[in-house]
């Protein structure tokens, strides 16, 4: 990586100058002409955003006090290219002031502002006065880049993937199935008669997850059946495609594939006539399923209820069906994932969970619906490796705040939470652990087998 | 002079307060005619108590996060605005030029007072333009039609404000503040300067989408 380019005014306007390799985007940029990019932005400017979009547009007075909402911004010591308006400026204000005539090259560069600098975690719409969605507007910018062809090669793969198998991580039919039952062999030498219940028409819940579950997490599968058992829930997986609730199309902006995986989601929850879908600790998913694809399918709300695992365990908690044998002792954090805290209200519940099964634990400062991003987020962990150490660099706030709770442990109830604090945790040498309530709950609960 | 004073007070006044009221109304009606045409899943999700209670935390000083990272420029933004809607309103001599006008009228601000907030809403111009020039996140975001704004909003104030003390040759004041008023209230329904209406709609949309969707707080 080469220094950035620094203007006049002492700040780089292009943060990263030095091209990122990614194929996905080299490969996009060869294939455009500049009539292609004037339509497809028209199409989209002019014809799928409307009232909302235009509103924003004519309401924001470029006051920057969005700013300190961003930690790309802060942590890059407020680089105004990295402030959320500043996100806009470069993409969205740049195709409107050339009424379309965008050379390729920008595209890419705007392609690369609206998938790797902004994890759509919405913090700055609670530092917008007027509340303008800033993160609404990065997506409109992945949704022109998506027509155009130019979105990063690896999280464009997940996309793919989602497309041919309904699932994120090219994940057979067959392994998934293999999968469940090899976790169900593996539970049974600690409760014998334990089952992870495969299709199971008219059970209470059925219990969904993401694709990196059965492909390299299956333990979570292992603790969640543990913790259904312990409770005594009525409970069900698909053993069909619609059993992975996770959704890259979402933050690529191919809302089409959005639309196909949800409904395979919904469908399969109703052909099991379940009452409600649990879901394990996941927060682009909940975001996917509570907010995102139900919208573009026509559902106000989700047409099955949808209970998120913080939420889940909350309720066993609380109704007594969960016992804690010992409280978990060493001293704990707990990040709050924007998806389920600013985007689903459960920060309460989640230290509710917490505090009933840790005896330590100490509050980082933001928190609530103020806490930072992971930087993960928003698909951006799912761009990959060329991205990593511009995310690392866009995350040292988070750093900061996690080693001043001076705790070895943080919990994260999200995937994407959970991947980029443990790379942030490496980079910074925070030496911390990340975890899952899932992962302390089993441990500390009481289980059948020790009655 | 006179002539052209009749003109601005009388028939041109009449067209700037028919564009400006006119123009609002009309941006509003067709925002909520191209929501219910193409995003009408918007209406479904806006909540009156929701959206309000948002309103209510942006509208009251220090009620929000952000504001009280800013303190600065909390304290001048609410004057400033403050300042800036009521003076045109309850001046004196504009309720006189409106009876006039349309045989109403209403309580006037004492001199003094509309005096001294025309000289703050001028403080808040002067404050948002150092802003601009010196802090780097504002300079980075700013343009021309940001100072253009900005001088659209300023002149009335400060021409009026040299007319009201009689300095010297203060009747050509008195015509350019008449004026550049009637092009700022003709300016606002086609610039920015409509966020005084439609910034608080959007504040209300995410206040609703925050509060019964997200059920969390967006302040």
């Amino acid at each position: 990586m080469t220094e950035p380019v620094v203007k006049t005014d002492g700040h780089p306007e292009n943060p990263q100058e030095s091209p990122i390799k990614d194929e996905g985007l080299e490969a996009g940029v060869a294939n455009l002409s500049g009539d292609r990019i004037e339509k497809v932005i028209h199409q989209i400017l002019k014809d799928e955003t409307a009232a909302r979009f235009k509103a924003y547009i004519e309401t924001c007075v470029h006051c920057g006090l969005c700013s300190n909402a961003c930690h790309f911004y802060l942590s890059n010591d407020k680089n105004p290219a990295f402030s959320p308006a500043g996100k806009v400026k470069q993409t969205i204000w740049e195709m409107m002031k050339r009424k379309g005539r965008v050379a390729p090259d920008s595209i890419r560069r705007m392609s690369e502002i609206a998938h790797t600098e902004c994890n759509l975690c919405k913090r700055c719409s609670m530092y917008c006065p007027f509340g303008i969605d800033i993160a609404y507007m990065m997506l409109v910018v992945r949704r022109i880049c998506h027509k155009l062809e130019v979105t990063p090669l690896y999280i464009q793969d997940t996309v793919n993937s989602h497309s041919a198998t309904m699932n994120q991580m090219w994940v057979k039919e067959d392994e998934w199935v293999d999968t469940l039952q090899w976790q169900e062999e593996d539970a049974r030498e600690e409760i014998p008669d334990i089952r992870i219940p495969l299709e199971k028409e008219g059970a209470e819940i059925m219990y969904s997850v993401i694709a990196p579950e059965p492909k390299f997490q299956a333990e979570l599968i292992y603790q969640a059946a543990i913790l259904m058992k312990t409770a005594g829930v009525d409970w069900t997986m698909p053993a069909t495609p619609g059993w992975d609730n996770s959704d890259m199309a979402m933050y690529t902006g191919d809302n089409e594939i959005m639309g196909r995986l949800k409904r395979k989601h919904f469908e399969t929850a109703m052909r099991l006539r379940v009452k409600k879908i649990v879901m394990g600790e996941c927060g682009h998913a909940f975001r996917s399923v509570y907010d995102m694809g139900n919208r573009w399918l026509g559902w106000r709300m989700p047409p099955v209820r949808i209970v998120h695992a913080i939420e889940f365990y909350y309720d066993l908690l609380k109704a007594g069906k969960i016992k804690i044998k010992k409280k978990y002792q060493e001293p704990v954090t707990l990040h709050d994932p924007c998806n389920v805290s600013r985007g689903g209200g459960l920060h309460e519940k989640a230290r509710y969970v917490v505090n009933a099964i840790c005896e330590n634990f100490t509050e980082m400062h933001p928190n609530r619906e103020h806490n930072y991003c992971c930087a993960a987020g928003g698909g951006v962990i799912n761009c990959g490796p060329p991205y990593k150490l511009n995310r690392m660099r866009g995350n040292r706030v988070k750093a900061d705040q996690i080693a001043d709770t001076k705790a070895k442990i943080v919990i994260a109830p999200c995937h994407n939470c959970h991947s980029g604090l443990e790379d942030i945790s490496r980079h910074y040498k925070l030496d911390v652990e990340i975890k899952f309530l899932i992962n302390i709950l089993y441990e500390v609960m009481e289980k059948p087998s020790q009655e | 002079m006179h002539d052209l004073y009749s003109f601005l007070t009388g028939p041109i006044a009449a067209f700037s307060l028919i564009v400006f009221f006119g123009g609002m109304l009309f941006k509003i009606l067709n925002m909520v005619y191209t929501v219910y045409r193409k995003e009408r899943f918007i209406l479904s999700y806006i909540s009156l108590r929701y959206g309000l209670r948002s309103l209510v935390h942006w509208l009251t000083p220090f009620a929000t996060e952000n504001m009280r990272q800013h303190p600065a420029m909390t304290a001048v933004t609410f004057l400033f605005h403050i300042c800036l809607l009521l003076v045109p309103v309850f001046l004196l001599s504009h309720i006189v030029l409106m009876e006039e006008l349309l045989d109403i009228r209403w309580l006037a601000l004492p001199d003094s007072a509309a005096d001294g907030m025309t000289a703050m809403v001028v403080g808040g111009c002067i404050f948002f333009l150092a802003r601009r020039i010196i802090s780097p996140e504002v300079r980075y975001l700013t343009s021309a039609s940001d100072y253009f704004l900005l001088a659209l909003v300023v002149l009335p104030f400060l021409s009026g404000f040299y007319a009201f003390h009689q300095w010297p040759g203060y009747p050509y004041a008195v015509i350019f503040h008449i004026l550049s008023g009637e092009i700022l209230l003709i300016a606002i329904p086609f610039t920015r300067l409509s966020h005084m209406i439609v910034g608080l709609l959007t504040r209300v949309y995410t206040g609703s989408e925050f509060g019964k969707v997200r059920q969390a707080k967006d302040w």
